[in-house]
């Protein structure tokens, strides 16, 4: 079977005035469908570099980058924009929300940019926010949510126009534990439901939830295997 | 890109753009200014130049092309030379006499003098009408023509009779509810009875036309010529295609009649609706280069200040630009955003500008017949977005080429 990702020897090299920062100095892997993986690693690792490539928010310095068998390292910026709005949902660890758009515009927004009827893409936005619970809550800005409810409303974002994978860089990182472990029986559903995650964590107990953990330092992957002993929590998903 | 998906960015760009002006009321009320300044001028000139137009064929068809005045002052000259024509000899009723009889290419003459006078009938008065001597034929020179009654005929003229016909104003506020015909008025003070009303002629530049009455011209000089003054002659010509040649035959018989010595420069001056028509154009393309510059200044200064905001706007909302990049939106999908709002921003300011220019045509109006030419409104708009999109441009250009990790990154 195809991998929906296909990386290889991708590097990643910032340059800062004189001094060239190696934020990924050779990566390679690859992840099948409905696969859930953990990425871990020390902070400046490369991690969150590695998703924005894997996201295709930004684009290797080298190396070779597959996804659903087409070559993104090559494309251009319009390409790029219409692979992040058909084919990725990323959910970020600060949400990022627009503040002055209610729940139900945050979420519609991707299918705006899709090219979707309005009235199609109002079912499919509140179709999203009923599936992480959030049906009473469509006409409320984020300062009006609390954070739990926010990433939430961006993990609609990122499901509702039913992408290939689901990015999720520190999703929980400023959660509380217990709201934390909420978003992440979200995740879980989701998987089971079909969907393929990636998503970035520093919490071993967070990572559990994952079937495949990858270790990155240094820009470099340093280990790359299943878990054992998985966590199926099945948190109850509360309405708060 | 797909006509869908333009509409579709084209609505939420205008969503956006509202959101962001409600956001920022102040900020964007102040941007506005220059347009709104802007606007306001290319109104009022659109407005000004259609009086203007207006009047000036209003005035074409009321005072009459084909008419020529013969007077002892030009209709338009330097300051300087007013002595020199305030010391020419006068023209009077005997000259107006000889032209009479010897000018072949006319078809009506009148001799003309004025004054303003008081007018009263019973416990009603009205003030300051413009009272005219003139002869029978005066009517045939105005283009106007009888509302009720007659015209006073030659007899009368020529016998001095106290008869007069007055101006459709002065009617209708001497005589509400009866007729004026057979009813005797006091014209500055001396009775006269009236034979006939003018129809209505309007206003010209502000002034009432009709506010007017006409009496024969040897009653005019006996009674209200308190010191001794001249004449103006109203010549009709006969055939307009010929107006040159009339113009020619008038000065030649005036010269003779006055005794200006050949080679001597006319002691009296021809006028003709013609100046009117030049000075007409002079004004019209004063204020218009007046207008289009304050219109180019405060439109340029109005367009900086949207750039400058949009600068503005853009880098406070890098990480906006962020979000909507990292869910789909392409480059052009952001240029088309900020410009959105930086038209919207300045179409707000061009709708404010219209709504404050409309009072003011009201008040041109008061001088000028005119109301807001609905192109000039229409023109205003298109130039506001225009604008709008120009200043935006660079602005709109920068959110559209940020790097999304970089913008996300933006705090
Ligand atoms: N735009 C940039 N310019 C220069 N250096 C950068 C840039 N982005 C990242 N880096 C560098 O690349 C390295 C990897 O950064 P990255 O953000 O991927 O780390 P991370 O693993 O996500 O860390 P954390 O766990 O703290 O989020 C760091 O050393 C960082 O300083
Ligand atoms: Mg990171």
């Amino acid at each position: 079977m195809q991998p929906v990702i296909n990386i290889k020897n991708v590097k990643k090299t910032y340059i800062m005035g004189t001094v060239e920062v190696n934020a990924l100095v050779d990566v390679s892997l690859q992840i099948n469908k409905n696969e859930y993986v953990a990425i871990m690693g020390p902070s400046g690792s490369g991690k969150s570099t590695l998703m924005n490539i894997i996201g295709c928010l930004d684009t290797p310095t080298s190396g070779l980058y597959e996804f659903n068998g087409v070559n993104v390292s090559e494309m251009n910026d319009n390409e790029l924009a219409k692979i992040r709005n058909k084919e990725i949902g990323f959910v970020f660890q600060t949400f990022n929300l627009l503040a002055r758009s209610d729940a139900l515009h945050n979420v519609e927004l991707p299918l705006v940019y899709a090219g979707m009827k309005k009235t199609d893409r109002r079912e499919s936005a509140k179709e999203a926010l009923t599936h992480v619970k959030l049906e009473d809550r469509m006409h409320h800005k984020p300062n009006e949510l609390s954070g739990g409810q926010r990433q939430r409303v961006a993990i609609a974002r990122a499901l509702v126009t039913k992408p290939s994978i689901i990015l999720a860089d520190e999703p929980t990182g400023n959660l509380d534990s217990k709201t934390g472990i909420e978003i992440m029986a979200l995740f879980d559903e989701l998987h089971r439901q079909g969907n393929t995650i990636i998503l970035v964590t520093h919490e071993e107990d967070i990572a559990h939830y994952a079937h495949r953990v990858i270790r990155v330092r240094d820009g470099m992957v340093e280990s790359d295997h299943m878990v054992e002993n998985r966590i199926t929590h099945k948190a109850p998903v509360s309405v708060e | 890109m797909k006509l869908t998906d333009f509409t579709y960015e084209v609505k939420e760009g205008i969503g956006i753009s509202f959101q962001a002006i409600r956001a920022n009321k102040m900020r964007s009320v102040l941007t506005m200014l220059g347009i709104v300044i802007g606007i306001v001028s290319v109104t009022l000139m659109g407005t000004a130049i259609e009086g203007l137009s207006r009047a000036f064929n209003e005035s074409v068809s009321k005072l009459g092309a084909d008419v020529l005045y013969v007077q002892k002052f030009p209709w338009f000259f330097g300051g300087d030379d007013w002595w020199k024509f305030r010391n020419r000899k006068d023209i009077d009723l005997k000259q107006y006499r000889d032209v009479k009889d010897q000018a072949t290419t006319i078809s009506a003459i009148t001799p003309l003098s004025r004054r303003r006078l008081t007018i009263k009938y019973g416990n009603r008065s009205s003030d300051g009408i413009i009272v005219s001597g003139a002869n029978e034929q005066y009517i045939l020179t105005t283009g106007a023509s009888m509302d009720l009654g007659r015209f006073f005929s030659q007899a009368e003229a020529n016998g001095g009779r106290p008869v007069a016909v007055i101006g459709y104003t002065v009617a209708e506020n001497l005589f509400p509810s009866e007729t004026p015909l057979g009813k005797n008025v006091k014209i500055g003070g001396v009775s006269f009875r009236i034979v006939g009303v003018i129809g209505k002629q309007g206003s010209f530049l502000g002034m009432d036309l009709d506010n007017c009455a006409v009496i024969p011209i040897t009653n005019f000089l006996q009674k209200f010529a308190s010191h001794r003054r001249g004449i103006d002659l109203n010549v009709k010509v006969a055939d307009m295609k010929d107006l040159e040649n009339t113009k020619e035959e008038l000065r030649g018989i005036l010269r003779k009649i006055r005794s200006v010595k050949p080679g001597a420069e006319d002691d009296f001056a021809i006028n003709q609706q013609e100046m009117f028509i030049q000075t007409f154009n002079k004004i019209g393309i004063v204020v218009a280069g007046i207008g289009l510059f304050i219109t180019a200044l405060s439109l340029f200064v109005g367009a900086i200040g949207i750039m400058n905001i949009m600068f503005v706007s853009v880098s406070e909302r890098t990480k906006e630009i962020g979000i909507r990049k990292a869910i789909g939106a392409k480059r052009s999908t952001i240029l088309l955003q900020f410009l959105i709002e930086s038209a919207a921003l300045s179409l707000v300011g061009g709708i404010i500008g219209i709504i404050i220019s409309y009072p003011l045509s009201l008040l041109i109006n008061q001088i000028l017949p005119t109301s807001m030419p609905i192109l000039v409104v229409l023109i205003a708009i298109i130039i506001s977005v225009l604008v709008g999109m120009i200043s935006g441009f660079l602005p709109a250009n920068r959110a559209s080429k940020m790097d999304p990790v970089e913008a996300l990154r933006y705090e």
